[in-house]
């Protein structure tokens, strides 16, 4: 059983093809990295398997199950969020409101219009205890738009964890961030990822080698090599079209 | 803390203020007023309904007269039906039926429009829009054609054994429904829904991906709104006993959305600024003017430009310099900008009523009085007065502004440390 596999997954964009027949198997519980020069087409992979365009052929399957007629809710309501590489808030609503927000609908809340926000206590709780989480407890009330860009995301992270979702999609998490900044933010995605099954885009090779138990490097919208980190690195073609110029 | 200081404040003078102005002599009393106040009343209803789509969920909607009016006809209907003994239902409950009147409209029309984002939604209201204010004089059952309809409030069936015969008892069964109303909608703001409204205005598409329909989210908000709207439109059809083709059409949804908008879209009680604002200025300065809709224009038009965050908006900025105990500092500079103001104002209303009284005051054979004496609007000297008042008010007005900015900038730098 896989958590998340595409099979020749296929997207064009007008007459040009942008993902070219993206086979991955994901298993619960992996970390898995996807590296690739700018343009490869990761940040399309995400938005192919979210849901938020329509792929052009091929199969996406989340635990087994079909996802890829599916709009973007339903699909984070199967069980598969995602953050995106440019942060994705609520700039009008308080840091706080943004991750109840992210809690209500894995809480069942739907579309309630009768159930007063104040009286859930265990909804804001558990919204108080991700603030905590994500050391932005001093920043709850705030408006979400006047974050810093690092506490932005922190943010974009925690929103994306907070339904509970089991496949944890990552774009870029630490891209723009200082040094302290990316050790501090891998060290809350690895503790907030705990159990889950862990699908990141990442350039930091240093941040990449350390976490992933699974790399693949997509270059121009193929999958050149996929497998455990000593292997990848040791693969001849991913040296030449890629790592070689990247490591020094 | 404080604002429900003020809640209470405003509800006790809703309460008390026809008793203000009661006619002891003759038992009677004062019709204007009670009817400025009734008209308030719906119009709070209306403009906040308004704002569920406009502040709260970012939908910029152009037929939210659509459900006021249709809650307005149908209301006529009922009426007439439980005047025929054909529906016991208490007077006090009738605005909720036609509450539920807007909410089967706007059901119907949101499953259509909210499918559409931006502009496209726009365009499917204002469709809406017109395709209503048609339907309204096509089908004359309903409608009533030009004429509108008639009803007779008198219905004789009241929880309280009240008739409803003076406009007073219906200004006070508005000020009840107001209340009711604006106490929902404030409790929307506080519910999944109402946080999610304002999450899918801010990003619809982040919305999707915490496992939100932003779609349902908007066409449960929209649905909702129209039965508030319906609910100010059938205390509208209870007020004037006739609803007529004015209830529902286009001029009515601007309205809706200048009230709104005057009053500040960003502040829950922002609307019910503008509506209390506008309502006043066109039951007074209507009254005193013929050109009172170019004032509420430019009105418009200075908000959109220097304050988008509208009366609610201006005030609000206030609040960090003022819980900073520094709001004292800025009466002088406030001072500084009230002579040019005044004159800036004077030469545009001046030329305004000038222009006005040359043409349709001279087709009404009016005459132009200020200050007690009629004024001569062929004569060079008003003219010359009002436009130099302008300018001379415009030049001193952007001085004066730019000083004013620069403290502001300065306490609020301050205010922030
Ligand atoms: N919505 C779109 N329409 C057309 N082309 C797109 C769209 N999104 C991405 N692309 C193109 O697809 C390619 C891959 O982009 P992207 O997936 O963002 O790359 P990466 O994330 O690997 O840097 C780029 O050439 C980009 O221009
Ligand atoms: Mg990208």
């Amino acid at each position: 059983m896989t958590a998340l596999s595409l099979r020749d997954v296929r997207k064009n964009f007008g007459p040009t093809e942008i993902i070219r027949g993206v086979t991955l198997d994901i298993a619960p519980g992996e970390r898995h990295c996807i590296i690739g020069p700018n343009g490869a087409g990761k940040t399309t992979c995400f938005n192919l398997i979210s849901g938020r365009f329509p792929i052009s052929s091929g199969e996406i399957l989340l635990n087994d199950q079909r996802i890829d007629t599916l709009p973007p809710h339903k699909i984070n309501r199967l069980g598969l969020s995602r953050s995106f590489q440019i942060t994705s808030i609520f700039h009008r609503l308080s840091v706080f409101e943004n991750l109840r927000c992210a809690l209500l609908w894995s809480r069942g809340y739907r579309y309630s219009f009768w159930s007063p926000l104040w009286r859930q206590k265990a909804l804001n709780e558990a919204a108080d205890r991700l603030l905590e989480d994500l050391n932005l407890a001093t920043r709850r009330d705030i408006l979400a738009g006047l974050l810093s860009y690092a506490e932005q995301r922190a943010l974009e992270i925690g929103m994306t964890i907070a339904g509970g979702a089991s496949v944890i999609l990552l774009d870029e998490p630490t891209a723009g961030m200082s040094n302290t900044e990316t050790d501090y933010a891998m060290a809350l995605i690895r503790r907030v990822t705990q159990g889950k099954t862990l699908l990141m885009v990442e350039h930091d090779m240093k941040v990449v080698f350390d976490l992933a138990d699974t790399i693949t490097v997509l270059v121009y919208g193929q999958v050149i090599a996929s497998g455990p980190p000593a292997s990848v690195r040791a693969n001849r073609a991913v040296q030449e079209a890629y790592l070689g110029a990247l490591e020094e | 803390m404080k604002s429900r200081w003020l809640i209470l404040a405003l509800i006790a003078v809703a309460i008390a203020l026809p008793w203000g102005f009661y006619d002891w002599q003759h038992h009677r009393h004062d019709g204007f007023l009670i009817s400025v106040l009734s008209q308030t009343g719906m119009m709070i209803i209306l403009a906040l309904s308004y704002n569920m789509l406009l502040g709260q969920a970012g939908l910029f909607s152009l037929c939210h007269a659509t459900f006021f009016g249709i809650g307005g006809y149908a209301m006529v209907h009922f009426l007439n039906a439980a005047g025929k003994d054909e529906l016991p239902v208490p007077m006090e409950f009738m605005p909720l039926l036609a509450g539920l009147s807007g909410l089967g409209l706007a059901i119907l029309f949101g499953a259509m429009a909210t499918k559409q984002r931006a502009t496209a939604f726009a365009m499917i209201t204002l469709g809406i829009g017109e395709l209503m204010a048609t339907a309204a004089l096509m089908f004359h059952h309903f409608f009533g054609g030009e004429g509108g309809v008639t009803t007779d409030r008198m219905i004789d069936n009241s929880l309280f054994g009240l008739t409803y015969s003076s406009g007073i008892q219906v200004y006070y069964l508005i000020v009840a429904w107001t209340l009711i109303a604006v106490a929902l909608m404030y409790f929307l703001t506080l519910t999944p829904l109402g946080r999610m409204a304002n999450a899918t205005r801010d990003n619809y598409e982040r919305a999707q991906f915490i496992g939100y329909d932003p779609r349902m989210v908007r066409f449960i908000q929209f649905a909702l709104s129209g039965f508030f709207a319906g609910i100010g439109g059938g205390l509208y059809a209870i007020t004037y006993e006739i609803v007529t083709f004015d209830a529902l059409a286009a001029p009515l949804s601007a309205n809706a959305l200048l009230m709104a908008y005057i009053g500040g879209t960003t502040v829950f009680g922002g609307p019910i600024l503008g509506a209390i604002l506008i309502t006043l200025l066109q039951s007074g300065v209507s009254l005193l003017s013929n050109s009172w809709l170019v004032y509420v224009g430019v009105m418009f038009i200075g908000m959109v430009i220097f304050a988008p965050s509208g009366l609610a908006g201006i005030i609000q900025a206030h609040g960090p310099i003022q819980r900073a105990g520094r709001l004292g500092r800025l009466t002088l500079p406030y001072l500084r900008l009230v002579v040019p103001t005044l004159a800036l104002l004077l030469g545009f209303v001046g030329l305004v009523e000038l222009m006005s009284f040359l043409t349709i005051g001279a087709a009404q054979d009016k005459k132009l009085v200020l200050f007690g004496s009629a004024i001569d609007v062929h004569a060079t000297m008003p003219w010359v007065v009002a436009s130099v008042s302008l300018v001379v008010g415009a030049l001193w007005l952007r001085f004066e502004a730019a000083g004013f900015h620069r403290i502001w900038e300065h306490l609020s730098a301050e205010v922030r440390r």
